[in-house]
């Protein structure tokens, strides 16, 4: 029993990681008021970029580059689109996620012509998992050795990184001028713009952080989690991470709580595949998958809790002129 | 903003020209980093939507799907909500027409059973738009993130019914049984030839009829009826709707409703015209194509068959691209189809306003 329950959240950390870059930079882009249903978008832009570069470079790092480079790239258009022209966010999100769904399969069929996947990555084009000092001698250690060994060591630096940015988060967000300004620009620019701070430059530099964390995301997806780019290999993380944003009603803790959520059920999902529960039957693992999108819905409908955005979130900002 | 009016055709017909041959510069330039050349493939891609019967078949056959999709994005954009899921609500549209097809054909007759699976389609895909739009209107929760929601549910839900329910015994695939044959809708090629018209074989079928009746149906109701201009009201300016007296929830809810009702006819489309039985994923990304065709349209019905039998000759000519050049796949579709969308939608105020500006200019002076 407890040696399933280490297997699951070993499971639910390597689930996560990607929803936390992710749902993190949902929340730099939604705190400076900038709806981001493009989180989709660029996750798969730099699961294709990174895993192309590295197989082409053969060094993970230079993988992670191009997607960071790629993600950020997205970002921008989102932010020429919303900052600079006030167009609809989730019309340039909707533009985003389906570009990069056509074009990064055009790309790969160009690039490696393996019907929309890129080769294989092998050796060091891969993030390797990372073995703790001491796990395999502390592995005999009751209880702790479990721990130690099978659920915080063995995993790769991305996974590692991606809980290391929550308190980072939470420092930029509550503890600096920028996170000050960032959350500021989200609840009421005009108060912003009135003390001579430039709303358009600080929601563009939340969108680049945005970009950047999706894009390790992306990368984690295609370098370290599988090896290699498959078609739409994003498959929805993008609008679950979106939705693990929302559920963590847009502060950093509880947003790594509800990423952690989703990702324990998710694998709870793949354990329960035809197992069958004494008196309940089968249960099915629709019933489970759903799970994140039922309860997001609930809360947004104020059954458990009260989910509230911040206060400008998806309207563009119009510099009053006398 | 001075009194100076725009000419209507600078808003229906330059700008969004403009946008769309943006849009279809960029892809040009695609084609030409991939190492084709874009004049030679948009040749193909005209040739393949519109150079034979077959073609224009199949171009027309998408573009029924495209006409209820972007009929659906435009009612419920008309209000000023920004229904995303209509993806989810086809796909239970075409589960209602799955069941009023599984349950009838082996008892009834065609014209009994079609009536109904234009009910069971409409119903069904009502029914996935009301929760969200209950939402929306009786406790604010956001509806571009519920019906999100909605459409993964729905995906779950349906793999769940399709493979635990009515998957046909004994068999792998995860489809239910053929129906029989008096719960086909005709194709519109058989309907033609005993008049010794021959159009070539493709799926369009009468469903294509029936997406023309409801863009009547939607131009009546959006600017001929009461209800059609409470819900522009709303669209227009929620507060003055509220203070002139008008139910803005209910009006929310009925275009909600009325948006996935039209989402759920692709169902009859896929399941009742083509396939004949009830499948995965059958939507196949029509629900969000909508958003781009409803976007181009400019949310008249008149511009939203415009806009669809473009996007289905994008779908079909874009085979036919990818069966003659090999290194372009038919994906590349799916990227013009979000150029379309940043270009006529998310960067629709990037010209609108220039445009404008120098028209109101001119009039002026």
């Amino acid at each position: 029993m407890f040696e399933t329950l280490i297997l699951m959240l070993d499971a639910t950390m390597r689930v996560s990681t990607p929803l936390i870059f992710a749902a993190l930079a949902g929340l730099y882009s939604e705190r400076a008021g900038i709806v981001d249903i493009g989180l989709e978008g660029k996750i798969l832009g730099s699961a294709f970029a990174a895993a192309a570069a590295a197989s082409v470079f053969g060094s993970a790092w230079v993988g992670l580059c191009f997607g960071i480079l790629a993600s950020v790239g997205l970002a921008m258009i989102h932010g020429f689109a919303c900052i600079t022209h006030r167009g609809d966010h989730i019309v340039s999100g909707v533009a985003i996620n389906t570009i990069v769904a056509g074009l990064t399969v055009t790309l790969s069929m160009y690039w490696f012509g393996m019907g929309g996947q890129t080769p294989a990555l092998v050796g060091d084009a891969r993030f390797l998992d990372i073995t703790f000092p001491f796990a395999d001698a502390m592995e005999s250690v009751p209880v702790i050795g479990a721990i130690y060994s099978n659920l915080l060591s063995g995993h790769n630096i991305l996974v590692y990184l991606a809980f290391a940015m929550v308190p980072v988060t939470y420092w930029v967000i509550y503890k600096t001028r920028f996170g000050l300004r960032l959350r500021a620009v989200g609840e009421n620019p005009h108060a912003v713009d009135t003390a001579g701070i430039s709303v358009s430059l600080i929601r563009y530099r939340a969108l680049i952080i945005c970009g950047i964390l999706c894009g390790l995301a992306g990368a984690y997806l295609s370098t370290a989690h599988n090896a290699g780019f498959l078609k739409d290999m994003s498959a929805g993380k993008g609008y679950m991470a979106l939705a693990a944003l929302i559920f963590g009603k847009w502060r950093p803790v509880p947003v790594l709580l509800a990423c952690l959520l989703f990702g324990f059920l998710d694998a709870v999902a793949v354990r329960m595949q035809g197992v069958v529960i004494p008196g309940i039957g089968e249960v099915p693992v629709q019933a489970i998958e759903v799970l994140p999108y039922v309860l997001t819905v609930l809360l947004l409908a104020g059954f458990i809790g009260k989910a509230i955005g911040p206060k400008a979130i998806g309207r563009p900002y119009v510099k009053e002129r006398a | 903003m001075s009194q100076a009016k725009v000419p209507t055709w600078v808003n229906i017909a330059l700008i969004p020209a403009l946008n769309i041959m943006l849009a279809f510069l960029v892809s040009g330039l695609v084609i030409l980093a991939i190492g084709e050349n874009p004049i030679e493939a948009a040749g193909y891609l005209i040739y393949g939507a519109f150079g034979y019967d077959e073609g224009i078949g199949y171009t027309l056959y998408y573009a029924t799907n495209l006409i209820f999709t972007g009929l659906a994005v435009s009612v419920a954009f008309k209000g000023g909500l920004f229904n995303i899921g209509g993806e989810g609500q086809a796909y239970i549209g075409g589960l209602g027409v799955g069941l009023v097809c599984l349950s009838l054909d082996h008892s009834m007759p065609f014209y009994v059973i079609a009536p109904l699976a234009i009910v069971g389609a409409a119903i069904f895909g009502a029914a996935w738009a009301y929760i969200p739009a209950y939402l929306q209107a009786r406790r604010g929760s956001h509806i571009v993130i519920t019906t999100i929601m909605f459409n993964f549910i729905a995906s779950s839900l349906m793999v769940y019914l399709i493979v635990n329910w009515l998957k046909e015994d004994g068999r792998m695939a995860p489809n239910s049984r053929t129906f029989e044959e008096n719960a086909w809708l005709p194709y519109l090629h058989e309907l033609l030839s005993p008049l010794g018209i021959d159009i070539g074989d493709s799926p369009l079928n009468l469903t294509f009829i029936w997406a023309l009746l409801c863009c009547v149906f939607v131009w009546g109701l959006i600017w001929h009826t009461r209800w059609g201009y409470q819900l522009r009201t709303l669209g227009t300016n929620p507060t003055a709707a509220r203070y002139a007296g008008i139910d803005t929830a209910k009006v929310t809810i009925w275009a909600m409703l009325i948006s996935g009702g039209l989402a759920g006819f692709v169902g009859l489309n896929e399941i009742m015209g083509v396939n004949h039985n009830l499948l995965l994923n059958f939507t196949a990304g029509y629900g969000f194509a909508g958003i781009a065709v409803a976007l181009m349209g400019r949310n008249h019905p008149i511009g939203i068959i415009l806009a669809a039998i473009l996007f289905g000759a994008l779908y079909q000519g874009g085979a036919e691209l990818a069966f003659e050049i090999p290194t372009i796949t038919p994906e590349i579709v799916i990227a013009i189809q979000g150029l379309v969308i940043l270009f006529s939608g998310a960067l629709e105020h990037m010209f609108k306003d220039r445009i404008e500006g120098f028209f109101i200019r001119r009039a002026v002076a």
